[in-house]
């Protein structure tokens, strides 16, 4: 049931992903915003020692940066 | 005729002059210092407390307060090679101390003992190599962690492909870690253990390996002027000792053992981030998450985060995030578990819960630096209080100051 899950919420992913793909050419000129030191994806240098106490306290990890198993003792 | 001649060779002369100038423009533009240059220099430090009472090291009960005080120094260098490519290497060093009334209890009679603290350092290096023209990045990093009963090494490489249009940008990477895990298990476990006689064993701990191997895509995409996203998927394996040897379980037939878990786990996350720029003054960041596992545990994790542009350069930015897991399959409370069961834990981390993490960050970068220091470019300062719905709490407040 939890793998059905996944694969439709990875379906749902790329779907998306294709669906966007398609979007409006952004010219360099135009990203004034998306250049915006606060409009970086991904998880900021501040936040490292938070994720690393929630490696350590929660059982999930993984893709926001914060280590999937290993060089620790969390989980 | 001398007039002729005169403007003839003026003529030239300002042909020559303005191909020059011509010919000038063109080498600035491709002009790229190729000296190694100190890019940012990042200090994190950050001071966290916990409390709760359901320890894993005293079986699923007993108290969990525990500080912990992290540095991080992290310094950023790059340089351009003869072909107009950009290195950059990354030299981090972290030290955690802390100091945990639970570990203290791998001996319950103890008060203080060695366990009640310790150091945990971790550096790490990396380096990549950027081809601005091909839009194509690759590159590699090794890191180490140290602490009293855990050890680790790490080495990883990516590569990464952005369009023409830099508007779409796809990653792959790949990570390994090797562990070794002190088999530090509760005193009154160990083999020929006498009530009240000196631990011995001390600095004789045999060790087992922990090994962590994961492969990452992500992907990136502008949507529009204000909005950009990013996919991101994980698959993760681990094998070895995947337990912690000092987490006691009690039976519920009065029984105690150490903690017993597979020696494999295969992990999957898949999560989207999505940053949106609201009018002039205001950002919209925002993350969601779901993990599986094959121990059975699923979780959800939503973040979203508002920053708050007061002036141009001074922001203050309030965060919301929400976590639910569900239990592993070996999970069981203190004297829940009956001596049938194969595997078995009273972990609470790996037990069913709920928390949520709220705090706020402040974010100060003037154009002409910090306290008009030009090299002290940006102040940060973060703080955050979660709660999880297992009766435990936690705080946590963090700096961050950059130089340039």
């Amino acid at each position: 049931m939890t793998l059905q899950r996944t694969t439709t919420f990875i379906l749902i992913c790329l779907g998306l992903i294709f669906s966007i793909a398609s979007c409006t050419t952004v010219k360099a000129y135009q990203k004034g915003k998306l250049n915006d030191s606060e409009m970086e994806l991904g998880a900021r240098k501040i936040q490292k020692t938070e994720m690393s106490f929630q490696a350590y306290r929660e059982g999930a990890s993984g893709v926001n940066g914060g280590k999937t198993g290993g060089g620790c003792g969390c989980n | 005729m001398k007039k002729i001649c005169l403007a003839v060779v003026g003529l030239y002369l300002n042909l020559v002059a303005a191909f020059a100038q011509t010919n000038t423009q063109t080498d600035s533009t491709q002009y790229k210092n190729r000296k190694l240059k100190l890019e940012e220099v990042n200090l994190v430090s950050s001071y966290y407390r916990q409390k709760g009472d359901n320890s894993a090291v005293t079986g699923g009960v007993g108290t969990e307060k525990l500080t912990d005080i992290a540095n991080i120094i992290d310094v950023k260098f790059a340089r351009y090679d003869k072909k107009f490519r950009k290195h950059t290497y990354s030299v981090e060093l972290g030290a955690d101390t802390y100091t945990s009334a639970s570990s203290d209890k791998i001996d319950l009679k103890a008060n203080s003992s060695a366990s009640s603290h310790d150091i945990r350092i971790y550096p790490s290096l990396s380096w990549s190599v950027e081809n601005e023209k091909k839009g194509t990045t690759f590159g590699l990093n090794a890191s180490a962690s140290s602490e009293f009963d855990y050890k680790s090494v790490g080495f990883g490489a990516s590569f990464s492909m952005k369009s023409k249009d830099n508007n779409r940008e796809i990653t792959v990477k790949a990570q390994a870690y090797l562990d070794k895990v002190s088999l530090i298990f509760p005193i009154e476990l160990r083999s020929g253990y006498v009530p009240g006689a000196p631990d011995r064993d001390h600095i004789q701990y045999a060790t087992t390996p922990r090994k962590s191997f994961s492969g990452s895509l992500s992907y990136s995409q502008v949507v529009n002027q204000k909005l950009q996203l990013l996919f991101l998927l994980d698959l993760a394996r681990q094998s070895g000792y995947l337990g912690l040897p000092f987490h006691r379980v009690y039976f519920n037939d009065n029984t105690l053992k150490v903690e017993s878990l597979p020696s494999n786990r295969f992990k999957i996350p898949i999560g989207i981030r999505a940053n949106y720029f609201l009018g002039d003054k205001v950002i919209i960041r925002s993350f969601y998450r779901f993990y599986h596992d094959d121990w059975g545990l699923t979780a959800h994790t939503a973040d979203i985060e508002t920053v708050i542009k007061l002036t141009p350069f001074f922001s203050v930015a309030p965060y919301y995030r929400y976590y639910h897991q569900s239990a592993v399959k070996y999970f069981a409370p203190y004297m829940a578990h009956t001596a049938s069961d194969v595997f078995y834990t009273s972990n609470y981390d790996l037990s069913k819960f709920d928390s949520h993490f709220i705090g706020a960050g402040f974010r100060f970068a003037p154009p002409k630096g910090v306290l008009g220091n030009e090299h002290f470019s940006m102040i940060e300062i973060r703080y955050g209080h979660y709660i999880r719905s297992t009766n435990f709490n936690s705080n946590i407040i963090s700096l961050n100051l950059k130089f340039k």
